[in-house]
C-alpha cells in the first residue's frame, strides 16, 4: 500500500541523528516487546509480512509518533486480534487491572542455549525448486510494473514505473504479497534491479551512481533494448 | 507503553504463547552474545584469507555458516565489497531490514525516517554529514533491502594493516563500516 511507512526518496525530514553510545534498548519495555514478539511470532503464524503489513496500517500521525517497538507492539495486537485470538478491549482491561508493571515469572522458561540455537537456526523464506522459472536473467532490462496495491508489497514507490538492470537472480522466495494476506506462500524469484540514480531522480543525480532493489519476479516487465 | 507491554505479556503467557523467562533470555541473548563483533570476524577474516574472502562474496550464508554464524533476520545474505572505484551503503526504506546475525539489532537511527527517506535520493550527502566522504569518482552503490535478503558491506581494509591478525584486524572494524556509512 501506498503508505507512510514507504519512504525512500521523500524530503523534509532533516538530518540523521546518530546517539554516542546508544544502548540497545532505551526502556526495559522495549526489551520486553522485543522478546514478546520473537517468542510468540511462530506460535501464531505471525510472519516478517504480516508483522510489516499490520505496522503499514497504522494510521500515517500515529505512525511517526511511535517508536520502533511500540510500531510492532501495535502491529502485533491487531494481528491478534485480527485473529481473534485476543479481544478488542483485552489489553485496556487488563491494563486497568495493573497498578504497575508486574512480571509474573515462574523461574522456568526455555534454556539459553536452546534459544540461541533456535534463533541460529531462523526462519528461512528461501524456497529452493518452488515456483514457476524465472523470467528474467541477470542483464535483462526490466520496468517496475506501475501498481499501486492496497496490501502489502515490497516494491518500493520510487521504483514503480521505472526502468534497471537485473544484476542478480538470488532464487526462490516466499511472495509477501500473498504471503501477507494469507493467500500462501506463492514463491517465486526474487533479484537484485539495478536503477542509474538519474533513473530514479532526474538529472541533478550523479551519473556514476546506482539504487539497487531486491524485487520480485511479479513486480517487473521485459524491456526491449540496450542497457 | 511500559504498562500497555506488561498487560500484553500477561495475557499472552496466560494463553501460553510466551513466559518472561524465556523472554528476558532472548534479550540477555542480543545483549550479550549477537552483534558487531559478529560481523568484524567474517570482516577480517575475509581481509585475511582471500580464498574465504571469495566465497563470501559468491555465497554469503554459506561462508558465514563455516564460521558458526548464522540465524534470524539473515537467513540469506549478500556481502558488498567497497573497492577503490565503488562505496556500497545499505538502507531498507520500506522497514528495517538488517543483518541480525552479523551486526546485531539496529540503531535507532538506521531505522529513523531521515535515513530511510534520504538515503537512496541523496547518499552522497548523507553520508557526508555521517562523516563518511566519498570522492567523485567513487561510484555509489545504495542497496535498499527492503525484501528478504539482507546485506554487509564489507570495507576496505585500512593501509597499513598488513602485519596486523586476524583479531586485530577484526578490532579495527566497525558497525557503521559494515553498513557503509563510515570508512574502516
Amino acid at each position: 500500500m501506498d503508505g507512510i511507512h514507504d519512504m525512500g526518496g521523500m524530503m523534509g525530514f532533516g538530518a540523521v541523528a546518530r546517539e554516542s553510545d546508544e544502548p540497545l534498548f532505551h526502556d526495559d519495555w522495549e526489551r520486553v516487546a522485543f522478546g514478546i514478539l520473537l517468542q510468540v511470532s511462530g506460535h501464531v503464524g505471525f510472519s516478517d509480512d504480516h508483522l510489516r503489513a499490520h505496522i503499514e496500517r497504522i494510521p500515517p500521525l500515529a505512525y511517526l509518533q511511535a517508536s520502533y517497538y511500540e510500531r510492532w507492539t501495535r502491529a502485533l495486537e491487531s494481528f491478534l486480534e485480527e485473529r481473534g485470538l485476543l479481544t478488542p478491549d483485552a489489553v485496556e482491561a487488563c491494563m486497568a487491572d495493573m497498578v504497575a508493571p508486574e512480571r509474573p515469572s515462574d523461574g522456568r522458561g526455555t534454556a539459553l542455549d536452546d534459544i540461541e540455537e533456535a534463533v541460529a537456526r531462523g526462519a528461512s523464506t528461501r524456497r529452493d525448486g518452488a515456483g514457476r522459472a524465472p523470467r528474467f536473467l541477470p542483464g535483462d532490462r526490466v520496468r517496475v510494473l506501475n501498481e499501486h496495491p492496497c496490501h502489502h508489497t515490497r516494491a518500493p514507490r520510487y521504483t514503480r514505473g521505472r526502468t534497471g538492470e537485473i544484476v542478480n537472480d538470488h532464487g526462490v522466495f516466499v511472495y509477501p504479497d500473498t504471503n501477507a494476506r494469507d493467500l500462501g506462500e506463492c514463491p517465486e524469484h526474487c533479484y537484485t534491479v539495478a536503477f542509474r540514480a538519474r533513473e530514479l531522480w532526474g538529472a541533478d543525480a550523479p551519473v556514476s551512481d546506482f539504487v539497487n532493489v531486491d524485487l520480485y519476479d511479479s513486480y517487473l516487465e521485459a524491456v526491449d533494448g540496450p542497457a | 507503553m511500559a504498562l500497555r507491554v506488561a498487560a500484553l505479556e500477561r495475557l499472552l503467557t496466560d494463553k501460553g504463547y510466551c513466559d518472561p523467562d524465556t523472554i528476558d533470555r532472548l534479550v540477555e541473548l542480543y545483549e550479550t552474545r549477537v552483534g558487531p563483533h559478529h560481523g568484524a570476524r567474517v570482516v577480517a577474516e575475509a581481509w585475511s584469507d582471500t580464498a574465504f574472502r571469495e566465497r563470501l562474496l559468491a555465497n554469503a550464508s554459506q561462508a558465514m555458516a563455516g564460521l558458526g554464524i548464522s540465524g534470524m533476520q539473515g537467513e540469506s545474505m549478500v556481502v558488498v565489497e567497497n573497492t577503490p572505484d565503488v562505496h556500497n551503503v545499505v538502507v531498507c526504506t520500506l522497514c528495517s531490514c538488517y543483518p541480525w546475525p552479523v551486526l546485531g539489532l539496529p540503531p535507532r537511527w538506521y531505522k529513523s525516517e531521515p535515513y530511510r527517506a534520504r538515503v537512496v535520493r541523496e547518499p552522497r550527502i548523507v553520508l557526508a554529514e555521517m562523516g563518511c566522504h566519498v570522492t567523485d569518482d567513487v561510484e555509489v552503490r545504495v542497496w535498499d533491502s527492503s525484501a528478504d535478503l539482507r546485506y554487509m558491506v564489507l570495507p576496505r581494509r585500512p593501509a597499513g594493516s598488513d602485519e596486523l591478525s586476524c583479531e586485530q584486524l577484526a578490532g579495527l572494524v566497525t558497525r557503521d563500516g559494515m553498513i557503509g556509512v563510515a570508512m574502516v
